[in-house]
């Protein structure tokens, strides 16, 4: 198996790596422990801080002078904080793309059934190229009448999990913690607090259409 | 003097080696704290060296992981092909796993023999902070898999960040870096997961263990000696003036540990090997089941728990409340005594702790509550049911989703109550009630028609009567 090979290989560079850095350190520590006795170390404790004595006449005008110095040094990282950390901040906290709403098609009217709810699958709006499929976002469509469609969103209100639509239960329900949602998006049964998110639809030509939506600001607060 | 003496001692003198040895190595800790005792104290250290393997092994997938949405996935599967990959792979998870156990444990530990006490109320404090960002690490880990979990789970993030009243929508748009799941979605995880994160900790780490210098390491506490302002640090001193070098002393103990945990990571990569990733990410793919990692499957319990009205409090306000309080415990109770013995309240709260983990925990794996979606239909033959109406009712009990919560004979869901010996509980009008009119977690089948009820009843009562 390649895997044990490579263990074993690991195991032989672990030892040689062990034995290039461990015996001088180990060497070093030793002859380090010999040299120095314990009392010594355990007395050894950093001396009070030296030059709070011996203050001469020049000195207190020098005070002035430090203190402005002090202000200086602060000052100049402040502002070297300031020309590294607004950028970085801006750039990385910015609230992100907004993309506004787009009306994408999802089909001709005549590929719907009335009464059935299908999933459909749309594009974002503007996605950028290396999104690939995380450009696409889905909805449920549910044909009504002849030109009545009603989209709902595919994110449960409790927790934002897929609700997936049961034909034969005729409801919404969701794998995460059992929520379970009417035809008309209604609560049926479990923890989700408020009715599935609609979307905007309409038919334009003959073709069905939902405007996209961003996914924050649906959920309940 | 002979050569390599004399450019040892050349390099000492320059680098100074001897004195950083002197401080970090040599310094002495309190003679109980190699006692046996001293297995106590591992527990740190150890966390420290998961986070090593995570730095090393992170760093090694970086150099072949691609964080963008359209190949991080593959990228995930070509490193698992490749030469060591899926044992990198494995040993960054199972690394991972085990340092967010030993932080936990760490900081029961240090809880329980009241080490965060005066004066070592800010090594709690930091401690706290890096606890937060293991767990952001395991939880921004966890994403960049990149799967169908990994996908739906920034979807879950933003939906329970939109739920934050007035800064919600902000969170949530930050963590999508806009609107939906996009190309900028993956990029940021990957840097929050790989720079910002880790920086952060490193900052901390060398924090908190300087403060484990300065201070010194806290000595296993004994009944009845308790913390006082005035006294403690000169006890303290006292106990150091007796004290033993850290190593090998205190060192040897942590060492050893460390060794069994690389050990253990390795050979648990070899054998169980890494995780994911799972089937290809696809946020129009509705069958997603979206399951936290272990880490946090006790969350996906409470938020299942919670009753309704309280919903924002739970998601919300309660790992908020509890993060605060964590950070606080030293400041409310930095005196007094620090054996476990005589802080009843503090065994208490770390047993509480633990049993509720433990069993949201096991809720979590179970979790019964997900409905059954792939539960093949009953063969009304097989519980010795001859066609008629009582068979349709099998077959309408599978149609209709009933069997995605229900079992009969042990075929179906869990959630709701199994439905094999309904009749002799309920009368046939309460079932056809029940059917139609719903209850708490169960929907109202309004529509479904008078014939498929009475077959369901039916079928019930077939069941109930025929033994296997």
């Amino acid at each position: 198996m390649p895997t044990r090979r490579a263990v074993r290989l690991i195991e032989r560079l672990q030892g040689f790596l062990v034995a290039i850095l461990l015996v001088p350190v180990g060497r070093r520590l030793v002859s380090t422990v010999r040299q120095r006795r314990l009392a010594r170390i355990t007395g050894d404790r950093p001396a009070a801080a030296p030059g709070a004595a011996g203050a001469g006449d020049g000195e207190a005008a020098e005070v002035p002078r430090r203190r402005f110095l002090a202000q200086l040094t602060m000052g100049a990282a402040a502002v070297v904080a300031g020309l590294l950390g607004v950028p970085f901040a801006g750039f990385v906290f910015a609230p992100g793309r907004r993309l506004g709403r787009q009306w994408r098609p999802v089909g001709d009217v005549a590929a719907f059934a009335v009464g059935r709810t299908v999933k459909v699958n749309y594009l974002d709006p503007a996605p950028l190229p290396w999104a690939g499929f995380a450009a696409e976002t889905a909805a449920w469509l549910r044909r009504e009448g002849d030109s009545q469609f009603v989209a709902f969103t595919i994110y449960c209100t409790h927790t934002g999990c897929p609700v997936r639509w049961e034909d034969g239960a005729d409801l919404f329900m969701c794998p995460c913690h059992g929520g379970a949602f009417y035809r008309d998006g209604t609560v049926a049964a479990g923890p989700p607090p408020i009715p599935l998110t609609r979307y905007p639809v309409r038919v334009r030509d003959g073709v069905v259409e939902i405007e996209t939506a961003p996914i924050p600001g649906q959920s309940p607060s | 003097m002979r050569l390599p003496g004399r450019i040892g001692r050349w390099i000492d003198d320059r680098l100074g080696v001897s004195q950083v040895v002197q401080h970090t190595l040599l310094h002495p800790i309190p003679r109980p704290n190699i006692g046996r005792k001293g297995w106590m104290y591992v527990l740190g250290s150890a966390t420290l060296i998961a986070f090593v393997v995570q730095i090393v092994t992170g760093v090694a997938l970086a150099t072949k992981y691609i964080p963008a949405p359209d190949h991080a996935h593959q990228s995930l599967l070509v490193i698992n092909d490749s030469r060591l990959g899926a044992l990198l792979r494995g040993m960054h998870f199972w690394s991972a796993s085990a340092m967010v156990l030993l932080i936990f444990l760490h900081m029961a530990r240090t809880f329980l023999t009241g080490s965060y006490k005066f004066p070592r109320e800010m090594n709690w404090i930091t401690g706290g902070f890096l606890l937060g960002l293991t767990l952001a690490m395991a939880a921004t880990g966890q994403l960049l898999r990149w799967d169908q979990d990994g996908v739906w789970s920034v979807v879950v993030w933003a939906k329970f960040a939109d739920r934050v009243p007035l800064v919600g929508e902000h969170i949530a748009r930050f963590f999508l870096g806009g609107d939906t799941v996009g190309g900028p979605t993956l990029t940021r995880f990957f840097a929050f997961h790989v720079f910002v994160f880790p920086a952060l900790m490193f900052v901390l780490i060398g924090v908190h263990l300087y403060l484990v210098a300065y201070h010194g390491i806290s000595e296993p506490p004994s009944p009845g000696q308790r913390v006082d302002r005035g006294t403690y640090r000169a006890r303290y001193a006292a106990l150091l003036q007796r004290g033993v070098p850290y190593f090998p002393g205190g060192l040897w103990r942590e060492a050893v540990v460390a060794a069994a945990l690389v050990a253990a990571v390795v050979l648990l990569a070899l054998v169980v090997g890494p995780v994911g990733p799972g089937p290809a990410p696809d946020p129009t793919d509705v069958a997603a089941v979206p399951k936290p990692d272990w880490f946090f499957l006790w969350y996906y319990t409470l938020v299942w728990l919670k009753p309704p009205p309280l919903e924002t409090l739970v998601m919300v306000y309660f790992p908020l409340g509890v993060g605060v309080l964590l950070f606080l415990i030293p400041l409310f109770a930095p005196y007094g005594e620090r054996s476990a013995r005589r802080r009843p309240w503090a065994i208490a709260a770390v047993g509480a702790t633990l049993l509720v983990w433990g069993v949201l925990t096991g809720y979590g794996v179970s979790s019964y509550w997900v409905p059954d979606f792939d539960s093949p239909p009953i063969a009304p033959a097989a519980l010795g049911i001859p066609p008629g109406p009582a068979a349709d009712g099998a077959r309408i009990f599978h149609e209709r989703g009933c069997q995605y919560c229900h079992a009969v004979r042990g075929q179906g869901g869990r959630y709701g109550p199994d439905l094999t010996r309904v009749t002799r509980r309920m009368s046939p009008e309460e079932v056809r009630h029940r059917i139609v009119a719903g209850i708490r977690d169960m929907p109202a089948y309004r529509a479904l028609p008078v014939g498929d009820v009475e077959a369901l009843l039916a079928f019930f009562h077939a069941a109930a009567e025929r033994r296997p």
